[in-house]
């Protein structure tokens, strides 16, 4: 069984006028990274919200068709005790973060559960040396750079060991290279404790070769959904105006004047592994 | 505003920093009623300096001197309030007691901001958080507490920034009426609570998925433990309390005057 | 013209953000300031319009050095359109919102009128006139922060991370606007870490890092250079990057556009086929 599972979800914010989803159906099977993404406005927060429960719990508004998380109807299910089983990491640094100290923060949720302390205290550690920043763990979050606090948001919610990790724009405010080194820590979750991956982004070049399914939004819909190479190569993607990354725009132009390679690159190493192939032909 | 200073929290290590924020306000609760207990000027001397050598241990000096001279305001209107009062219904005879009076009214002050002070200055605010929590003070609040020390730089950067943005618009803020000058905050006050109400927003969105409300038995990261220390301050402060109720009721207290008979000559 | 003589700055809590820069920036250019975060790029340009002043060394725009006047002043001719547009925004409605500044610097009603419905027309909000800013989308909100500032026509436009959290449609219509304000003969400042996005307008770029200066200069040659970006811990453009490990056959390095760097290959590859012929 899929670890979340759609099927016509549909949602309108209270007041609203549109929906701001419409007939979503998608299947994620579990250990998937998933790369969600589509120009603003296009409703990729919006189905994030769903995940978690946030949707319809804290939003209310109208939540039509069905959505199923680990197995739990999402409608039938307090918002914390979705939260075991996905966590939500979101864009803002700064606004995730309450505590006075790196490791009260990561303990919080585990303290909300009623965790006994001696886990709490295993399971604290744990997760910050996972995340690489143990050594930042007494400093209070003013202190930290917008990297180190993502990375205390991705601790905070690794530290829950939720099966499914949402992360929406978590890169925004960071620079090229505390971006990647995000996405560096969040392709390591995947790959090695076998977290279900759920990324927003816009930033394609960085993020594409990572991601074994990208699913693409637009004015609340699903445009398309499948494989990287497949989908950011269609015509239709560029339609829809996302920052397909440059190498597969490169690709595109050799394969236009009769040079073809042979897959699709996602990211500059594997363009100039793949040009080097076939030079040294 | 160097008062507040010596409210501020200072992060030194020194044993009463360790000490237990709970042992500690029942230090400054028993200070107050102590000091309340007395009007006679010799008994708050004495409270005043036998809390020095804690200022001391605590490394905390400099700031404690700020807050004493921050005090000396408020504590200058108290006496000259005292004194001319006095003085108006008791007249010109009874100046050496009303002297001593004000002053004792004026000290009585003094020691409250003193133990306050060390109170403030030596505790951390995630430590007083977490005595909160201890101390079975509903949960709602010690977080309400803590997220709000923890947002004071944040929203201090914030109203800054804000401040340049508007300046870079052309506001200026010095200029003008009192009437202008009031005005020109508005466009600096609206951003500023409605970028808070948002932020808001995200953290109840963030608290929420991080399974608030699951369960009303919160655990805690940390355990506060009463140590060797703080049953030595408990001690001392109920010595100081029963001793203090006891010569109350059956020391009589000298004044100043009885002591320095040379005042009274005057 | 804005001229930066080795200006120092530390900010009260200590922190020395600017060692010693020193930049001139002609009228009608189109700079980048670039650095990781932290380096002092947006400390630097808020000396552009004086809301901050040197701790040493000085700062002087058309002549007029920023410590000897106020900050309304500067702004008459520098407009800074900041980050967050929420740090801004106040007004009941848009267009009490870009009539704000024109009011400060005095200008008269009939020309508050004219300049507000130019700025309302540029940047595509006309039919927002009469709504509150707040109940507009992220991206709106920042064309009225945008529109508040142009308002009053100032020769020199900075822009404090225009690419924060846009989409690629939108990073394209900001190109497309700093390059109408180019052809209005503005100077165009930008600060900004997005490497992609400058490759994309190749201004001049001057890198920071820790405060310093290191390296100011044609975009092509300073985001293509590993030693330069090194320094400043930026990564080099992804179509720059496929050339650098390509060096071994002896491509240029300096090249950052998608259609020549296909070009190039095209060419490298149509060579190589009449070699084996």
């Amino acid at each position: 069984m899929a670890i979340i599972e759609t099927e016509k979800l549909t949602y309108t914010y209270p007041g609203a006028e549109k929906t701001s989803i419409e007939n979503i159906s998608i299947k994620i099977e579990e250990g998937e990274f998933v790369l969600l993404t589509g120009p603003s406005g296009c409703g990729k927060t919006t189905l994030c919200r769903c995940f978690n429960g946030l949707i319809p719990h804290f939003y209310e508004g109208k939540l039509e068709g069905k959505i199923q998380v680990v197995g739990l109807d999402v409608v039938k299910h307090p918002i914390h005790e979705l939260a075991k089983h996905v966590g939500l990491v979101f864009q803002n640094p700064e606004n995730q973060l309450f505590a006075l100290s790196v490791e009260k923060d990561v303990a919080f949720g585990l303290e909300n559960l009623g965790i006994p302390r001696k886990e709490i205290r295993q399971r604290v550690d744990w997760a910050l040396k996972t995340t690489d920043i143990y050594h930042l763990r007494e400093r209070p979050p003013y202190e930290l750079s917008g990297g180190q606090q993502q990375r205390v948001a991705i601790a905070s919610v690794l530290a829950m060991q939720p099966e499914v990790m949402v992360l929406d724009e978590p890169t925004s405010f960071l620079d090229p290279l505390g971006a990647k080194r995000i996405f560096e820590d969040i392709h390591k979750l995947n790959k090695e404790l076998g977290i279900t991956i759920i990324l927003v982004e816009h930033r394609l070049d960085l993020t594409a070769k990572y991601a074994n399914r990208i699913i693409i939004m637009d004015n609340g819909k699903v445009i398309l959904n499948g494989k990287p190479r497949e989908i950011l190569d269609s015509e239709k993607a560029r339609l829809i105006g996302i920052g397909i990354p440059k190498v597969t725009r490169l690709y595109q132009f050799l394969n236009g004047k009769g040079m073809r390679l042979n897959y699709v690159p996602l990211s500059s190493e594997e363009m100039a592994k793949k040009l080097k192939e076939v030079f040294k032909q | 505003m160097s008062m507040f200073e010596g409210l501020k929290f200072r992060k030194v290590s020194s044993p009463i920093h360790d000490l237990d924020p709970r042992v500690k306000f029942f230090y400054v609760i028993a200070m107050f009623a102590v000091a309340v207990m007395y009007m006679e000027l010799l008994p708050l001397i004495v409270l005043f300096l036998i809390q020095v050598p804690l200022v001391t241990m605590a490394k905390v000096t400099k700031q404690w001197i700020k807050s004493m001279r921050g005090a000396a305001f408020f504590a200058s209107i108290i006496f000259f309030t005292n004194f001319i009062f006095s003085y108006l219904y008791r007249g010109q005879q009874a100046l050496p007691s009303i002297l001593e009076y004000s002053m004792a009214m004026t000290l009585r002050f003094i020691v409250l901001v003193e133990s306050f002070s060390i109170f403030f200055l030596t505790t951390s605010p995630d430590h007083l958080g977490l005595a909160l929590e201890k101390s079975h003070v509903p949960y709602e609040f010690c977080f309400a507490f803590t997220t709000a020390v923890r947002f004071v730089p944040v929203l201090a950067e914030e109203a800054q920034t804000i401040m340049d943005a508007q300046k870079a618009r052309g506001l200026e803020l010095e200029k003008g009426n009192i009437l202008k000058r009031v005005r020109n905050y508005i466009p600096i006050l609206i951003p500023l609570i409605v970028n808070a109400i948002r932020r808001s927003l995200e953290l109840a969105e963030a608290m929420e998925s991080r399974a608030w409300g699951a369960t009303k038995n919160r655990t805690n990261l940390y355990e506060l433990k009463l140590r060797r220390g703080d049953y030595i301050l408990a001690l001392l402060t109920v010595v100081m309390l029963v001793l203090a109720v006891y010569a109350r009721w059956h020391i009589p207290i000298p004044r100043i005057m009885e002591i320095f008979p040379w005042k009274a000559s005057r | 013209m804005i001229e930066v003589k080795n200006v120092h700055f530390t900010y009260p809590s200590g922190v020395e953000a600017l060692q010693g820069v020193s930049l001139k920036i002609r009228n009608g250019e189109f700079v980048a300031i670039m650095g990781q975060n932290g380096a002092g790029k947006t400390t630097l340009v808020k000396h552009f319009n004086g809301l901050l002043k040197p701790s040493k060394g000085n700062v002087l725009v058309d002549g007029m050095d920023t410590r000897d006047v106020s900050v309304a002043t500067l702004a008459r001719k520098v407009g800074f359109v900041f980050q967050n547009p929420d740090h801004q925004l106040f007004s009941e409605t848009v267009e009490e919102e870009i009539a704000f500044a024109l009011r400060n610097f005095g200008f008269k009603e009939n020309v508050i009128k004219r300049r507000v419905t130019w700025a309302l027309n540029l940047l595509g909000l006309t039919q927002y006139r009469k709504t509150s800013p707040f109940m507009l989308s992220g991206g709106e909100r920042k064309r009225v922060a945008l529109a508040s500032v142009l308002a009053w026509n100032p020769k020199i436009l900075i822009l404090d991370e225009p690419t924060i959290g846009q989409d690629y449609g939108q990073k394209e219509k900001l190109r497309q606007f700093i390059l109408q304000m180019k052809a209005q003969k503005k100077t165009v400042v930008i600060v900004t870490h997005d490497v992609e996005f400058v490759a994309e307008c190749n201004p001049r770029v001057v890198l920071m890092s820790n405060g310093k200066i290191v390296a100011d200069g044609e975009a092509r040659k300073i985001l293509t250079s590993p030693e330069i970006l090194e320094k400043a811990a930026i990564i080099p453009p992804e179509i720059s990057r496929v050339f650098l490990e390509l060096s071994e056959f002896g491509f240029p390095t300096n090249v950052i556009d998608v259609y020549e760097a296909g070009e190039i290959i095209l060419d490298f590859w149509e060579a190589k086929n009449r070699e084996h012929v």
